[in-house]
Order: structure tokens, then sequence, then C-alpha cells
């Protein structure tokens, strides 16, 4: 949307970037460089699509299996009924018009001496400077009898893919008999989109309330607490009754063990939980693409530079997004999106002789629908210091919490704008 | 309760208070400005019921900044947000916006 104005943005942005660089020109066609991007996602798209606008000169190669992106963030509310996949499914054309070269193929292996990645179609790709934003892997097995086929039957639903995932969960909550059991197994931290899961059996009951009345949902994690808890076990008390019940970890809510076949939850204590339907979201720790380049730590995750995102492992190669170890910011859509231009500029900070950001600041904001008309949220703003990522403090945090009478206007308002903000982020990737 | 809390940090930081001439100290503003842009339009243009901020005046850039983050001004988020900036940071900001068009 708004060309009219991307475009004069677009322009505004090359003239402010050639005054504060005021380097003679010969400089800047010598400095021309590579940047290769691996994953179209939060992170990856972002990355291109600011690299192409902030370094006009740098070559830009995105290279990605999924001819379109289907996005986590606002999934869920096909299971509400309130979306369809089209709703979430984004074309990289945008990305291809505004110059970025973009491979459909996946990465197969990371040569980080030679700088080059070779392709599963055989192709090989040279790169001064490599952006790995692979997202997640899950780790089939850990929990007993959970693989890929089980996934078909239990679907996790915990990447986008081909959009397969989602809406097989939405056909199975469709078809759910009458006072059916929809069960959900949920992951100890850290993993993919902390307020997620929550977010989800809210957008479950959502659906049930209308179209299931008495059908139940057991939602058996592995922790004792979750994100913005009191917001969501407020809504789900206002809005769905008893319909939800969840249960922590030391009450047995580990699940150990998965029979897809008889259609079973098996907790930590042995007991067995028939369920209808079962979402599954299991353990999970970096894309294999960045666990084969040898770049993970013994956490299945990817240390890295606080500032740059250069991995601990390997010089040239950033990485961005839910693979890498960033505690205590989440892993999360906003975060992959924050932390993919700081990581552009530290990249190609030598390769342009411009400026990386030294002073950073990451920024996070994950709205949750909890209902129709009804979202909450949490902000956090983030920087580097000696001890780690910290948040700031005495800033940020969740929305109010308070009786649904007084909040009401309140509620509403955040889905709003949690509309404007799903619009918003995807234009920043994909517009 | 919540009434009496918001007072004690609005008095706090009143005290604390910033000029309206507050200088940017080299904070980089289009950098910062990049986490608006997840909310208010991916070229800072407005996003449905989320304001434009492109050319906004400098001063009452600092002055809305202020009172958001004092609970003056009416917020779902931008209160939890403007807390989490330096005053650096939010000339800068305020420099930046203020020179889109
Ligand atoms: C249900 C749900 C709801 C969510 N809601 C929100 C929300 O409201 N707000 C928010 O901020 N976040 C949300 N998230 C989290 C968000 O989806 C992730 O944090 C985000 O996608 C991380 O970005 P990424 O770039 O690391 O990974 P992704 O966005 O998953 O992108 C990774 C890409 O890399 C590609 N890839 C993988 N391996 C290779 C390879 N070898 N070669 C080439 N390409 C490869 C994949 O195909 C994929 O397209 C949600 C997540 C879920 C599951
Ligand atoms: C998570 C979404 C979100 C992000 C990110 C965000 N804003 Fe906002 N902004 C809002 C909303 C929503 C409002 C309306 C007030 C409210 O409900 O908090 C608003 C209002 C404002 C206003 C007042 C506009 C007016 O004239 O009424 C300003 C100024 C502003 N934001 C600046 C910023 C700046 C600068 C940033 C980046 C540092 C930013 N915002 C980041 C959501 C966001």
């Amino acid at each position: 949307m708004n060309n009219r104005y991307s475009r004069r943005q677009f322009g505004s942005l090359i003239t402010a970037s050639a005054a504060t660089l005021a380097m003679p020109r010969v400089l800047r066609a010598q400095t021309e460089g590579r940047l290769l991007v691996i994953g179209g996602g939060f992170g990856g798209a972002t990355a291109a699509r600011f690299a192409k606008m902030t370094y006009p000169d740098v070559s830009v190669t995105l290279v990605e299996p999924h001819s379109s992106f289907v996005t986590c963030p606002y999934g869920n509310l096909i299971l509400g009924g309130k979306k369809q996949l089209s709703n979430i499914t984004h074309s990289y054309d945008g990305l291809r018009a505004r110059g970025v070269n973009v491979i459909h193929d996946r990465a197969r292996e990371i040569d980080a001496e030679g700088h080059r990645v070779t392709l599963d179609g055989g192709d090989v790709l040279e790169y001064d400077k490599l952006i790995l934003s692979p997202g997640i892997g899950l780790r089939w097995n850990a929990i007993e009898g959970y693989d890929e086929a089980a996934s078909e039957i239990f679907p996790h639903a915990w990447w986008g893919g081909d959009g397969s995932q989602i809406t097989n969960l939405r056909a199975q909550l469709e078809a759910l008999p009458e006072g059916g059991v929809v069960g959900l197994s949920i992951p100890d931290n850290p993993f993919r989109c902390p307020p997620g899961p929550y977010e989800r059996i809210s957008m479950i009951a959502h659906h049930l309330k209308q179209a299931n009345p008495t059908a139940k949902i057991l939602a058996f994690d592995s922790k004792e607490g979750f994100s913005k808890q009191g917001l969501f076990e407020d809504a789900w008390a206002e809005l769905y009754g008893d319909m939800i019940e969840w249960i922590p970890a030391s009450q047995d809510g580990r699940i150990m063990r998965v029979d897809p076949e008889n259609k079973l939850f098996i907790s930590e204590f042995g007991e067995e939980h028939r369920v209808d339907v079962g979402n599954v979201i299991p353990p999970q720790y970096a894309a294999s693409i960045a666990r084969d380049a040898g770049l993970t730590n013994e956490s299945g995750w990817v240390p890295v530079d606080q500032h740059t995102f250069e991995a601990e492992a390997a010089r040239d190669i950033h990485v961005i997004g839910d693979a890498n170890i960033a505690a205590p910011m989440p892993k999360s859509g906003y975060i992959a999106n924050s932390t993919a231009k700081t990581a552009v500029k530290a990249a190609l900070a030598e390769i342009t002789g411009r400026p990386a950001w030294e002073d950073p600041v990451y920024f996070n904001t994950c709205y949750s629908h909890a209902g129709a008309d009804y979202a909450v949220s949490v902000a956090a703003i983030f920087r580097p210091t000696a001890e780690g990522f910290e948040a700031t403090p005495d800033s940020g945090g969740i929305s109010p919490r308070g009786p649904l009478s007084e909040l009401s206007r309140n509620r509403r308002l955040e889905s709003r704008y949690a509309d404007a903000w799903y619009e918003s982020i995807t234009n920043d990737m994909f517009s | 309760m919540r009434r009496k809390r918001f007072f004690a940090i609005a008095v706090s930081l009143t005290c604390a208070g910033w000029p309206l001439t507050a200088l940017s100290e080299g904070a980089n503003g289009q950098m910062l400005a990049q986490a608006c842009v997840g909310c208010h339009g991916a070229s800072w243009d407005g996003q449905g019921a989320i304001t434009d901020l492109r050319g906004y005046d400098r001063d009452s850039f600092l002055r809305v900044w202020e009172e958001f983050r004092t609970d003056e001004r009416p917020a779902t988020i931008m209160n939890r947000i403007t807390r989490g900036y330096t005053e650096a940071e939010v000339a800068a900001l305020a420099d930046f916006f203020a020179s889109l068009d």
C-alpha cells in the first residue's frame, strides 16, 4: 500500500544517506559488496529490504525455499475463525521490485572459511557478509512418539511453512465432536513466541464458545508460569467460563510421550489423557542450517555478539531472529525485525565505510488476541550491556489489569492497534 | 491504587524535567525510529488506527512524549514505550520526525 509515500520516503533516505556519507564516488563504487541473506521470514525479509533501501549499491540476495511467506503471527486468528490463510500469506514480489535478488531454494551448506553457500539445487553463492535468520527447528522425538509423521495427526502449527499445519489444526477444530477435548502440549523455555500458546488457547476457546460450547481445552504446560499470565487468566475467566484448564508442570502438566494413533497424551507421572484434537508444540532449537554449520552451542541455539549479532563461532556470519541466544529478549517477530537492522548496519560497516549503530536499542512488542475485540500487549526496550542484553529499567511491561467493565475500551483499542501492528510490520518486511 | 502510583511517577519525572530544548548528542534518530515502524507504518506514514509521524513538530513531539511518560496523556502503550528512552534519544527522534515531510 501507499506506494506514493514509500517512494517519497525512499528518496529522502537516499538523500539523507548521501549527505551523511559525504564520500567520494570512487570510494563508494569500490565499497560495493555482496550481502547474502538466508531465510525470508521476520529477520531475513526485514534485513534484505532494509539493506537494499539503506545501501542501494550493495548487492542483496535472499534465499528462501517457500515462494510465499506464511506468518506465525495472526495464525492463531485462523483458529479463531477471524482470518483466512490468504490474510497471512505474503509475496516476495515487493522485495524483488526493490532490487533484492530472491532465490527460492534451500541453503544446504555454509562454507564459513570460503564465504560460500551451497543450495539444495546445486548453485553456489559467494558472499562478503552473511545474514542468517533461519528460525527454529523442532526437536522431533524429544517428546517420545512426536515425529514429523505424528505432526500430521497432532499438528504443531509452530512454523508458517506452506500453511498446511495451521489449516490442518483449524480443520480438526471444526470437526471436533460436540463436547470434545482439545489438548495442547506446551514446552519449557526458551521457545518461539512466549505468549503464543496462550493466545492460541484463547483463539481456540473463542471458536469453540460459538461452535461447540460444551467442549473442553486442556493445556498441559512444562512450565510453572507464562507470559502475560494474569492478563490471560483474567480474559479466560471473563470470556470462557470454565472451558479452559491450564495444568502446570507441578500438577503433572509435562507431556513426555504421545500416541497419535490412539489420540493419547502421556504425562510425566504416567497419566494417559485422551484428546480429540491434539496440538503439540514441541521443544525447539535453532534451524538445522545453523546447527550443521557449527554455529550453535550445547543449548542448540547460536551465541552472538550483542552489538553486531555476529556468531561467536564464525566471522562474517550474523545470526538474527529466533535462532540466536538473546535472552531476556523474547524469540519474537518484532525482535527479529528490530535486530535485523542493527545486524545489517554492523555487517555492512566495513565494506561500505558507513558506521555501524554504536549504541543500539532493541525493541519488542507482542500483542495477543484473547477474544473478539480483546487484545493485550507486552512491550520492552532492550540494550546491550557488559552483562548481556538488558531490559531498560522502569519501562515497558504489560497492559493494565483490572475488571473488564473498566478496561473494555482499552482491550478493544489494543485489538485494533494489534491489527495495525500486523500490517505495519509485514509492510516493513515485504512492501 | 493505580492512580496513586502513576501520580508518584509523574512527580518524580517532572522533577527530573526535560527542557524542551533537549539536544540529541549524536543519538541516531533514524535508527531509533526503526522501532516505530512496526506500528506507525513502514514509512512512519501511519497505519490503520495508528498515527502518521512524518513532519511532527519538534516541540509538540517533545511535549507529547513527556505527557505519555507521565501518564498525563491517555495511552494504551505509548506510556510504557516512552519510559524506555533517554533524553538524548528522544531529542534525536524529535529531530528525525520533524525532518521528514
Ligand atoms: C503462533 C505464533 C504466534 C506468534 N505471534 C507473534 C506476534 O504476535 N508477534 C511477534 O513479534 N512474534 C510472534 N511470533 C513469533 C515469530 O513468528 C518469530 O519470532 C519470528 O518468525 C522469528 O523470525 P525468524 O526470521 O527467526 O524466523 P522465521 O520468521 O520463521 O523465518 C525463517 C525462514 O527461514 C527459512 N529457512 C529455514 N532454513 C532455511 C535454509 N536452510 N535455507 C533457506 N531458508 C531457510 C524458513 O523457510 C523461513 O521462511 C509468533 C509465533 C507463533 C508460532
Ligand atoms: C506497539 C505499537 C507502537 C509502537 C512500536 C510505537 N507506537 Fe507510538 N503510538 C502507538 C499507539 C497505539 C498510539 C496511540 C496512543 C496509545 O494508545 O498509546 C501511539 C501514539 C504516538 C504518538 C502520539 C501521536 C499523536 O499526535 O497523537 C507519538 C508522537 C508516537 N506514538 C511516537 C512513537 C515513536 C517515536 C515510536 C518509536 C520510538 C513509537 N511511537 C512506537 C503505538 C505504537
